[in-house]
């Protein structure tokens, strides 16, 4: 055992297009805030403090999606600055909400929001982190969970693998002793494609999954559709279904766009 | 021009709000020659995407424009659509929705005045730093935040993006048992508020004043959150509905938000300080008191001691979280039904940060056809820049550095969100020692 003081690791916390409610998760773990304070420094954070160190970092963490040309720009340069980079929440994952640009005219868009369009610099998809630099962890959520975050931040500092389900919500739901509410009620629920990761919340509050942690490994979105035509879902309801937080996820997006084909 | 020195106050990154922002102020000599709060957060387009989606869906998309005052979002759709479907929600339904509120200002509050606006007050970078100096402040700090994230994930599922709120009601209503189990917590929070006014009325405060245009709602009996008429000090009484026709939003080049500004007067304020002045006295005795005896007797005109108002309408959220508890029975159902038709509807809540106005027209399949949603923080931007233009100049003398963080600490007055002005906000302080022009 040494008993020399190695310094702390770096931690910075980067922010794209986003709501910033992942990046608050951190300072929402009230009883874990400053425990991790003492035990990282924390080294670029802007939304919670002014002292801005520069990198190179041990942990960056990413939320926010790509929508810019200055951001296609901005993530290369935090890729080079971080040993590990891990991405948090459905923007930085999947494009987030802000993905349902992609199948539509952008610039009609700037011309709904904003009076004077040539003000506005945008691009026309926004896309999740990995579609431009290596990430090495991609924490899923809309929001990520706290206790989750926490995990993944200690596994990193001590290299081991993270404790991160990726099976579905269904099993979240068993083992709260949910009863079923696709079964028992008929409610359209996204719960056997999605990820596990939220504690089955909907379904324990009488209401049908709708996608927050984006696909589980593997998903039968083709089956889930089926099931969904059968409770009496229109073409239009499916594709909205799978069209939310997590719209650019591959799987979803292959099954949101099958339904339009239709 | 003259041949005075002329500086840039700059600040590239604003740290301490939520979201992307620059501050950018000239100064020829000692008269500021230029203010730019600059957003540049990029723009998301809720507005845009928002149509050919279903009303039932509003609350959780509009959600996600802010991860601070998500439950903001979530109240100003859900009652929108309610007028736009005309529906009547049921009298637990909207005591409940108060308690949502309590909640969510207990956590935001919290996190501004302790996490983000009083290290500027003592000095420190950040909290963790304060914590340092202050461990049983930011402790408690901690608790009483964390005790309105309860709250919200009581009624809501979890703290960020809750899940429970809808349209007519709620997906899933509490038993009077379970929002008992609150109360214990509430009690300690409602004390730790008042010590709260005490701490920041004891902080020091600059003498800056300013000759305010305040919007609130007001309530005849209750201070406001999802109700009453939209008022000012200079006139203004209007119902939700009426917004559009008072207040107009400016596209300006060097922000992402939009600026927000009375019809044929200008900049006005929104949030905590227009609230206490149009509302004193529908604050709960405690609260007056408290706040009377922290030197705070309407109108407060100094921005600056928007912390100390901040802190009383903490005392005001856990007095009423207090009384929902005490009063309430569950609904027979948790939700009217919402059936699909054409209409407009608009609303105005108080987010923790100040009016959010929303608007929305659905077709006959309750889909959506037409949104818009002005956020707080672009109803301040200007007011902001209209603070700096004056503040500014009075630290025309002080070193580039001091001058610099007392303009950051301005903005943050404010608490200003810059994810949600966006469609919104953007600051930069410029300041560069050149010769003169």
């Amino acid at each position: 055992m040494s008993s020399e003081r190695k310094p702390k690791p770096k931690i910075a916390v980067f922010k794209f297009a986003s709501c910033d409610g992942c990046q608050l998760s951190l300072l929402d773990a009230e009883d874990e805030l400053l425990g991790v304070a003492g035990a990282v420094d924390i080294a670029y954070f802007p939304e919670a403090t002014r002292a801005m160190r520069k990198g190179p970092y041990d942990i960056g963490l990413v939320e926010g999606s790509v929508t810019t040309h200055h951001d296609a720009q901005r993530i290369q340069q935090v890729r080079r600055q971080c040993k590990a980079l891990i991405t948090i929440g459905a923007c930085a994952t999947a494009g987030g909400i802000q993905a349902l640009r992609n199948w539509k005219d952008v610039d009609e868009f700037v011309r709904v929001v904003y009076a004077t369009p040539q003000f506005i610099s945008t691009l026309k998809l926004s896309t999740p982190i990995a579609e431009h630099v290596p990430v090495d962890f991609e924490l899923r959520g809309c929001p990520i969970n706290k206790h989750q975050l926490i995990e993944l931040i200690s596994a990193t500092l001590v290299g081991r693998k993270p404790n991160v389900p990726t099976y579905c919500v269904c099993l979240e739901c068993k083992r709260k002793s949910n009863v079923c509410v696709a079964v028992a009620r008929g409610v359209a629920c996204l719960g056997p494609a999605t990820q596990a990761g939220c504690g089955a919340l909907c379904p324990s509050y009488d209401r049908g999954c709708y996608g927050c942690y984006g696909p589980m490994e593997s998903p039968n979105t083709a089956s889930l559709t089926g099931q969904f035509r059968i409770l009496g879902q229109s073409d239009d309801q499916v594709a909205r279904a799978f069209r939310g937080f997590n719209a650019w996820a591959w799987q979803f997006r292959k099954a949101s766009e099958e339904c339009e084909r239709k | 021009m003259s041949g005075k020195p002329s500086r840039t106050i700059r600040v590239d990154t604003l740290a301490r709000v939520e979201g992307e922002g620059a501050l950018h102020i000239t100064l020829a000599g000692d008269r500021v020659t230029d203010v730019k709060l600059k957003i540049y957060e990029p723009p998301r387009f809720f507005e845009a995407f928002l149509r050919g989606r279903h009303f039932s869906e509003a609350p959780d998309i509009t959600a996600r424009i802010c991860g601070i005052c998500p439950i903001a979002y979530q109240m100003s759709a859900v009652h929108a659509m309610e007028r736009a479907l005309g529906i009547q929600i049921d009298p637990a339904v909207r005591l409940l929705r108060r308690l949502f509120y309590c909640g969510e200002w207990i956590e935001s509050h919290t996190l501004h005045v302790f996490m983000l606006h009083a290290p500027d007050f003592l000095g420190y970078q950040d909290v963790i730093a304060m914590a340092g100096d202050h461990r049983a402040v930011v402790e408690r700090a901690l608790r009483l935040k964390k005790i309105g994230n309860r709250i919200v994930s009581l009624l809501g599922g979890r703290e960020i993006h809750p899940i429970s709120a809808a349209v007519g009601g709620f997906y899933k209503t509490p038993t009077k048992y379970q929002l008992r189990e609150l109360v214990n917590d509430l009690e300690w929070a409602l004390q730790v508020s008042l010590e709260t006014v005490r701490w920041t009325a004891g902080l020091e405060f600059p003498d800056f004043e300013q000759d305010y245009e305040f919007v609130a709602l007001r309530h005849p009996d209750e201070y406001p959150f999802n109700e009453g008429r939209l008022v000012s000090n200079r006139g203004l009484d209007i119902d939700a509905a009426e917004y559009e026709d008072h207040f107009v939003e400016l596209h300006v080049k060097h922000s992402n938000s939009l600026h927000s500004v009375v019809r044929g007067r200008g900049s006005y304020l929104v949030g905590p300080l227009a609230r206490f002045n149009l509302n004193f006295p529908q604050l709960p005795e405690v609260a007056q008191e408290a706040a009377l005896q922290a030197g705070l007797r309407p109108p407060v005109k100094n921005p600056f001691r928007s912390i100390v108002v901040r802190a009383v309408e903490l005392v005001f959220a856990c007095v009423e979280a207090l009384r929902v508890i005490r009063e309430y029975e569950p609904p027979a159902v948790p939700r009217v039904e919402a059936p699909n038709r054409a209409g407009v509807g608009q609303a105005v809540t108080e987010a923790p940060r100040g009016l959010l106005y929303h608007r929305y027209a659905l077709d006959v399949k309750g889909l959506i056809v037409a949104a818009k949603i002005v956020p707080p923080t672009s109803q301040n931007q200007k007011r902001i820049e209209d603070d700096l233009r004056d503040y500014a100049a009075r630290l025309a003398a002080w070193p580039l550095e001091e001058a610099t963080w007392k303009c950051e600490q301005a903005v943050r007055n404010y608490d200003p969100c810059i994810s949600c002005a966006t469609h919104f906000l953007k600051l930069v302080v410029e300041r560069e020692e050149t010769d003169g022009a």
